[in-house]
């Protein structure tokens, strides 16, 4: 070889010594994140949850510190993001089968992660560990199985402007459908930008199908499933409901922007005054009393038909847990979850959450909580929690496609029973 | 030579004997050759990553049912492409698309060139024109999420918008923009037009700078008007910045996606649903990878179209 070969050549050597550096770079960077065993037999955990950000900063933290304190062989990487992004996070996790050992669930993705085969079977893991499941206040089953637990619940009470009821002549928070919609027309009469009631329709996230209309549904004990879990759209009540939307809607009682109002929007209108009422969770009280401490509101019962007496429904949210598949540490993941469930935890994380617990054992400390989230556990008391959509396969595109129904009933394009008569055969479809 | 052979001009005589002697030199690999390769490999290998295997795998996926969701998708043909394109919400979504795209790229033309020709006054001065430079490019510097929501506040039914025409404007009642069928696709592509047209602004206004004086001097010599200045001096002189810019922001515009879901999500009642909200709600809300794909290609080609052109314009310049 001559010497500018020579030359060339360990060029050419340094040039490929940098890139299997960066390989090698590459490789070990990747090889960094993730569960994982350590030299000393500790154990990692991935959690993914959104449910960090929504408490009090650093508090989960801690809750993650007593865990590892009580476990001293097992740590836990929280990977915590908004609820979107941990959705996104998630579904992408589940069809590369990558899904972390722990993860925050909610009900409305469980039928699909278990259908994909992402999540674990709770009911055996819950065998294998001797687990009390009768502490638990509810499970999320598929096929018999349990695959979520609910660690705190958040319930979805009728929230009231009392100083604008007042001011409309309005005594009392309404009790009947009746009675809701006089004291919604009283509001709207007030004038200005004031309505009686917030309806979030937008189809990005639809959830307003299942918190703002069919809570009225479940309010008066009501179902949209059938016994065999198979739509029933078309029964009386789920019609005389939407129904009483639309009275609502041509009464122009509903703020206007509801085709595409979304949940946010709906909290925001209700803490500046602009709506007398909204359906919305108890997760909030913090938020409103922040934006605008001196609004005078209280939570009650959602309205139930007129002549109703059972038990209410009221429609509820869950930060659920569950387990994946493709974990390779499955005892000590549900160690953690049983964590996270016990007695003494649980209340802890209800506290802070505002929130009521999914062990039926723990009580949250009402001394220090607002006292509208004590008021709020004698409705949940009081009734029962109602969501039909948790568990239901592609709940999220149920709901749209009730949604964009009921948007052409509330456009006046289609009338009450053809909107849930093609309702009924999209979703027959699905489940 | 073969390349001699073809060339119609013969080449000069050294540089077809260095030719020639270079194609004598046996072919061997050498570490000169190689080098160049080594020094590229870095982006060819990022690029084969990042986008050659994900574009792979998602025209694989668009001829697999149950992609994804089930373990073991089995093989269907066209059909996802056939379901994807007899699909009402696709149909409704293809004609927003192509409303909202042609209609944004129009006005992002127009008012860019009309607010370039403004900001390249002779009769401001230069502090001034500084000035208005910054505050009309203050829109495309807002991220998408702060455009749609001040937008999402002032085009509410209680916002001030409706406030100014209700009140100065004569209109007895406000309008629900975002949430009214017959307004809302106007409402988003009026969105999408103002914080688009402040790029077409600062390009159009390099693009006026460069033209030279001595142009304008000769149309006025010869007695044209400010009319005729325009259509034969100014426009030919930007043609190749308006049509690179009008092909580049087809291509822009046609992945809009994060305005349409903030502002409207698609609704009401569709009349906002584009390719992009379509797709994403095939893939993260029906859980239906398959037909997301295939819709994915379908944009992936449409786009592949605009591409064409562009390239071949810039290859033409």
């Amino acid at each position: 070889m001559t010497g500018g070969g020579t030359g060339l050549s360990s060029r050419l050597r340094r040039l490929l010594g940098v890139m299997a550096t960066a390989a090698v770079v590459g490789v070990v960077a990747v090889g960094c994140g993730g569960s994982g065993e350590g030299s000393d037999g500790t154990v990692t955990l991935e959690f993914a949850q959104w449910w960090a950000p929504e408490l009090p900063a650093g508090s989960f933290d801690k809750l993650m510190a007593d865990f590892t304190a009580q476990n001293p062989t097992i740590k836990v990487k929280l990977l915590s993001g908004p609820y979107a992004s941990t959705k996104q996070q998630l579904v992408t996790g589940a069809a590369s089968r990558t899904l972390p050992d722990v993860v925050g669930l909610d009900g409305a993705w469980v039928s699909d992660f278990a259908k994909q085969g992402a999540i674990a079977d709770l009911t055996a893991l819950m065998a294998e560990a001797k687990y009390d499941s009768s502490q638990l206040a509810s499970q999320i089953q598929v096929k018999g199985k349990t695959y979520m637990i609910p660690v705190v619940n958040f319930v979805y009470p009728l929230f009231v402007n009392n100083d604008l009821l007042a001011k409309a002549g309005v005594t009392k928070p309404p009790s009947t459908r009746t009675e809701f919609l006089d004291a919604a027309k009283k509001v709207s009469a007030l004038g200005g930008n004031v309505k009686g009631w917030a309806l979030p329709l937008d189809t990005a996230v639809p959830n307003g199908v299942q918190n703002d209309v069919m809570s009225w549904l479940w309010a008066s004990g009501g179902s949209m499933l059938a016994q065999d879990g198979k739509p029933d759209l078309t029964n009386e009540q789920v019609k005389t409901t939407v129904a009483y939307v639309k009275s609502l809607n041509d009464a122009g009682v509903i703020a206007p922007g509801s085709l595409t109002m979304k949940e946010q929007d709906k909290v925001e209108k209700f803490t500046t005054g602009q709506v007398g009422m909204v359906i919305d969770s108890l997760a909030h009280i913090t938020l409103i009393k922040k934006n605008n401490p001196t609004l005078n509101f209280t939570v009650a019962p959602i309205p139930a038909e007129d002549g109703y007496t059972g038990k209410r429904g009221i429609p509820y949210a869950s930060w659920g847990i569950g387990v994946a598949a493709s974990t390779k540490h499955r005892a000590e993941a549900f160690k953690l979850v049983q964590f996270l469930l016990s007695r003494q935890t649980n209340a802890q994380l209800s506290t802070l959450a505002n929130g009521f617990p999914g062990n039926k054992t723990a009580e949250p400390e009402f001394s220090t909580g607002d006292p509208l989230f004590k008021t709020a556990f004698d409705i949940y008391r009081a009734g029962y929690p109602a969501n039909e959509f948790v568990g239901l396969p592609k709940s999220e595109d149920l709901m749209r496609s009730f949604d964009e129904q009921l948007q052409l009933v509330l456009t006046g394009k289609a009338s009450v029973d053809d909107a849930l008569g093609k309702s009924q055969e999209s979703w027959a479809s699905v489940l | 030579m073969e390349s001699a052979k073809l060339d119609h001009a013969a080449p000069p005589r050294a540089a077809v004997l260095a030719a020639s002697e270079r194609a004598a030199a046996p072919r061997r690999f050498s570490a000169n050759g190689a080098a160049p390769y080594g020094y590229l490999s870095p982006t060819l290998l990022l690029i084969f990553v990042l986008m050659v295997i994900p574009i792979a795998m998602v025209v694989s996926y668009s001829f697999k049912d149950n992609v994804i969701v089930e373990q073991n998708p089995v093989f269907a043909g066209l059909a996802n492409y056939t379901t994807v394109l007899t699909d009402p919400d696709f149909l409704a979504a293809l004609k927003n698309s192509f409303v909202f795209i042609t209609v944004s790229t129009l006005a992002h033309l127009v008012l860019g060139l009309a607010f370039a020709m403004l900001l390249d006054t002779p009769l401001l001065g230069g502090v001034t024109k500084a000035v208005f430079r910054v505050v009309y490019l203050l829109p495309w510097l807002f991220t998408v999420a702060v455009i749609a929501v001040i937008w999402r506040l002032m085009l509410d039914p209680a916002g001030v918008v409706n406030y100014i025409l209700t009140t100065v404007g004569g209109m007895r009642q406000g309008v629900d923009w975002l949430a009214n069928p017959a307004t809302a696709l106007w409402a988003v592509t009026f969105i999408n037009i103002w914080a688009g047209f402040p790029f077409f602004m600062m390009s159009i206004l390099a693009g006026l700078q460069g033209i030279s004086a001595d142009l304008y001097e000769a149309a006025s010599v010869d007695g044209a008007t400010a009319v005729q200045r325009f259509r034969n001096v100014t426009i030919p002189q930007l043609r190749p910045v308006l049509i690179s810019m009008a092909v580049l922001d087809l291509i822009w515009t046609s992945q809009q996606f994060a305005l349409i879901w903030m502002t409207t999500g698609g609704g009401p009642l569709n009349v906002t649903e584009m390719l992009s909200t379509y797709t994403y709600k095939q893939a993260f809300s029906s859980y239906e990878f398959g037909t997301a794909s295939a819709s994915a290609v379908i944009v992936l080609l449409l786009t592949m179209i605009v591409a064409f052109f562009y390239v071949r314009l810039q290859k033409e310049r």
